[in-house]
């Protein structure tokens, strides 16, 4: 008994462990996919290159710098056909974001509105919010996009443009609204405006986290027209900025003066909210009626209104279980906005599309519009992520 | 901040008015307690009235009152005259042969409404309970073999109808049921795939399914129609069709995949370890005991996967596939109908509601089963 036990044996345990059945199935397996997804792209890739080579495509990103030569309509930033390729995807992507970033807010609120409506003791909004969800989520967002374009094109021309309120027009033209130009001098005392906007939400955390502390409510609203009127208003004084409103008119065929949102992209952002609407509305619902029964009753036995418990007690439970599906819907709002190639309003997609079918770079163009959206998702579910983890139920 | 004081007046015990047991007074007692029950209840249900009792005047004034339901040959002038006023719903019956079918060979048109009657009964055959499991993969390699004879032809003394002359409804269903039969068995391998413990495995499958979900199906079917041709070696040349439906398998395959992935994870580890302990391989363990719960836990949300792709085949319009969406806008391109297209896009919404509808109210119904249980 005094002879040492063997190595041998107990290595030979550890080596069955490394290479037991399973493992080597599971390496065999993954060697496999691996090889034929390298096979399949490697055989794809070099028939790309050959017949690239064969069509006399170019490959890479030089085309950017070259010049574009594509008219754009409908920009936020300066731009001419003379221009480069790199400066036609940035209006691209300002015109992508431009209906995405409006869109998305939109659709919270008509979309949140509908949802509440739809849970309304009154018994015809209830119904007609049911109808509209029902009907607008039942058809296809290409046909309903076409559908209100149709509708654009069908108002009157511009000289008997429908004018529901003074200064504004509807027309095949567009949407026209006064707008106020904007110069240094305003962008000054829009940067004081948001300034007091994120001063007064630290301030409002603040005092929710006193509140906390010894039970009294605070009033904020001193100090919001402190911060959101009084800051701008001192700066504009300050600066002696002008704030002339131009009014849209008239002359020959068109509208001078004023704000004009396109027949296309009015057209693109109404069949994108109305659309994404119905889907918010349902993820609200679902959210509020997730909330336990006992909350509504514990606050009613409290004496507290049903709009005051709707916003204040319901909706900060519901949130929790509403944001994960919202981000989805926020994502697909943004995909979605890509069927503006259809109407022809110039976003990303119809841009690279073009660009597309003027170099024949298909690779690079479509690469392109991966990139892009790929990006805004990410950027979308970093923030919402963030917010969710705000809002998310903390436990003691 | 709103301070909480609130007179609690609502926390009084209201009297009740007690009806008479009449109608009359059923119906006044309804009335009240679900349009009239407060101020602002009474305030919103009169704005509703006045608005909808509006719209709903001037869409019969239009729908039907002034509408035209026929005019003779081309002759859309009297249309025209109304226009703004009433539909001319004449744009139908001449145009919904081309709607519906796009320009398959006129005479054989009764093959492409089988085909789709054919789709409908599968749909509704595969919508019932007794007939889940391996009965259904009889059923739809049967059908797809029925569709594919009755579309293309050239056996049993049909003619032979090439692809490129399909259209309407029937590509619509064509893309729509071939991208969920594709799709849907490789939603479940990726799903598994992202799910495995084989690292190459799962990354090449969340690659997979992250990239195609984070960008827009439109891409996609540029993809298969502008770029795919130069993937392939020389002389292959692989029709349209084909390649959107490719582009949609792979589409499909990523959401589902995610939804299926979802079920997965519903499933209790207690049924992966007694599997593993009866000694089953990967492949039994998760054909016999995992997928079957998984799926019966998710088929709600498979449903409205299966709509919105339904509807996401639309998107074949910009690549310039006759899908029945492309066929009704080419349909009002003839210079006589072009100001009608509303009514056209109208009674195709009809179409795509009617499916979309039918599967949603089958998913409420699950839902229903699926909580009564």
């Amino acid at each position: 008994m005094t002879t040492s036990t063997p190595e041998f044996p107990h290595r030979r345990t550890r080596r069955r462990v490394l290479w037991s059945r399973q493992r080597v199935s599971g390496l065999l397996w993954q060697i496999a996919v691996v090889g034929i997804t390298i096979a399949i792209v490697g055989w794809l890739w070099s028939n790309a290159l050959h017949n690239l080579s064969v069509r006399r495509i170019s490959t890479g990103f030089a085309f950017l710098g070259r010049e574009a030569g594509m008219p754009i309509a409908d920009s936020w930033i300066a731009y001419s056909p003379k221009d480069t390729y790199v400066r036609a995807f940035i209006v691209g992507i300002v015109n992508t974001l431009r209906v995405a970033v409006i869109g998305i807010v939109l659709a919270t609120v008509l979309g949140t509105l509908i949802g509440i409506a739809r849970l309304s003791s009154n018994w015809l909004l209830s119904r007609l919010s049911a109808v509209y969800v029902e009907v607008l989520r039942d058809i296809p967002l290409l046909l309903q996009l076409l559908f209100w374009y149709v509708l654009m094109q069908g108002l009157p021309a511009a000289r008997n443009a429908w004018k529901p309120v003074d200064g504004v027009y509807l027309s095949n033209r567009g949407l026209v609204i006064p707008s106020v130009p904007i110069e240094q001098g305003n962008l000054w005392v829009i940067g004081a405006l948001v300034l007091g906007l994120i001063a007064l939400y630290e301030l409002r955390r603040r005092l929710i986290a006193r509140q906390m502390v010894d039970g009294r409510s605070r009033r904020i609203w001193p100090y919001a027209l402190v911060l959101v009127v009084g800051l701008p208003a001192l700066v504009s004084w300050g600066l002696g900025v002008s704030w002339t409103i131009a009014i849209p008119e008239l002359r020959g065929f068109n509208f001078v003066g004023g704000l004009t949102l396109a027949p296309e992209y009015f057209a693109l952002i109404t069949a994108l909210v109305t659309y994404t609407a119905a889907f918010i509305a349902e993820i609200v619902r679902s959210g509020i009626q997730a909330v336990d029964k006992g909350q509504w009753d514990a606050a009613k036995a409290l004496g507290l209104r049903r709009g005051f418990v709707l916003r204040h007690i319901v909706l900060p439970q519901a949130l929790r279980v509403i944001i994960p599906p919202m981000t989805s819907q926020y994502l697909n709002l943004t995909k979605n906005s890509s069927l503006a190639v259809a109407v022809g309003y110039q976003d990303i997609v119809s841009i690279a599309n073009t660009t597309l079918n003027q170099t024949g770079q298909a690779i690079e163009a479509i690469a392109l519009i991966m990139l892009v959206f790929l990006t805004i998702s990410l950027g979308i579910s970093l923030f919402m992520n963030w917010y969710n983890a705000r809002v998310a139920l903390v436990e003691r | 901040m709103t301070t909480m004081t609130d007179t609690p007046k609502n926390l009084l015990p209201l009297a009740r008015p007690q009806y008479r047991r009449t109608l009359a007074g059923r119906i006044i007692g309804w009335l009240r307690a679900n349009l009239f029950a407060s101020i602002t209840s009474t305030v919103i249900s009169l704005l509703l009235i006045l608005v909808l009792a509006k719209a709903l005047i001037s869409l019969v004034l239009w729908g039907f009152w002034n509408a035209i339901w026929t005019v003779p040959g081309d002759q859309t002038g009297a249309c025209r005259a109304i226009r703004g006023l009433g539909a001319c719903w004449a744009v139908i019956p001449e145009k919904f042969r081309f709607i519906l079918f796009g320009t398959y060979p006129f005479d054989e048109q009764w093959r492409p409404a089988l085909a789709t009657l054919t789709f409908i009964a599968l749909f509704y055959l595969s919508s019932r309970r007794g007939m889940w499991g391996q009965k259904l993969v009889l059923l739809w390699a049967g059908a797809l073999v029925v569709i594919g004879v009755l579309m293309w032809g050239g056996i049993f003394g049909l003619s032979f109808v090439s692809q490129d002359r399909w259209g309407g409804l029937p590509v619509t269903l064509i893309l729509a049921t071939f991208g969920l039969a594709f799709g849907f068995p490789l939603g479940i391998v990726v799903a598994l795939g992202r799910r495995s413990k084989l690292p190459a495995i799962r990354s090449l499958c969340v690659l997979y399914v992250e990239l195609i979900r984070g960008v827009p199906l439109i891409s996609l079917l540029f993809m298969a129609s502008v770029m795919f041709p130069l993937f392939m070696p020389d002389g292959v040349n692989i029709d349209k069709l084909l390649r959107a439906q490719v582009a949609f398998v792979l589409y499909a395959g990523a959401y589902l995949a995610e939804v299926i992935r979802g079920g997965l994870q519903a499933v209790p580890r207690g049924q992966h370890d007694a599997a593993d302990a009866l000694g089953l391989s990967y492949w039994k363990k998760n054909g016999l005991i995992i997928l079957p719960q998984a799926i019966s836990h998710v088929i709600p949300p498979l449903v409205n996967t299966f709509i919105a792709f339904f509807k996401d085949t639309s998107l074949v319009l910009i690549i310039g596939i006759f899908d029945l969406l492309t066929t009704a806008k080419t349909s009002i391109i003839d210079p006589p109908w072009q100001p009608f297209s509303v009514e056209v896009y109208l009674f195709v919404s009809l179409i795509y509601f009617a499916f979309c509808f039918a599967m949603s109210r089958y998913s409420k119904h699950l839902e229903a089963q699926a909580r009564s249980r």
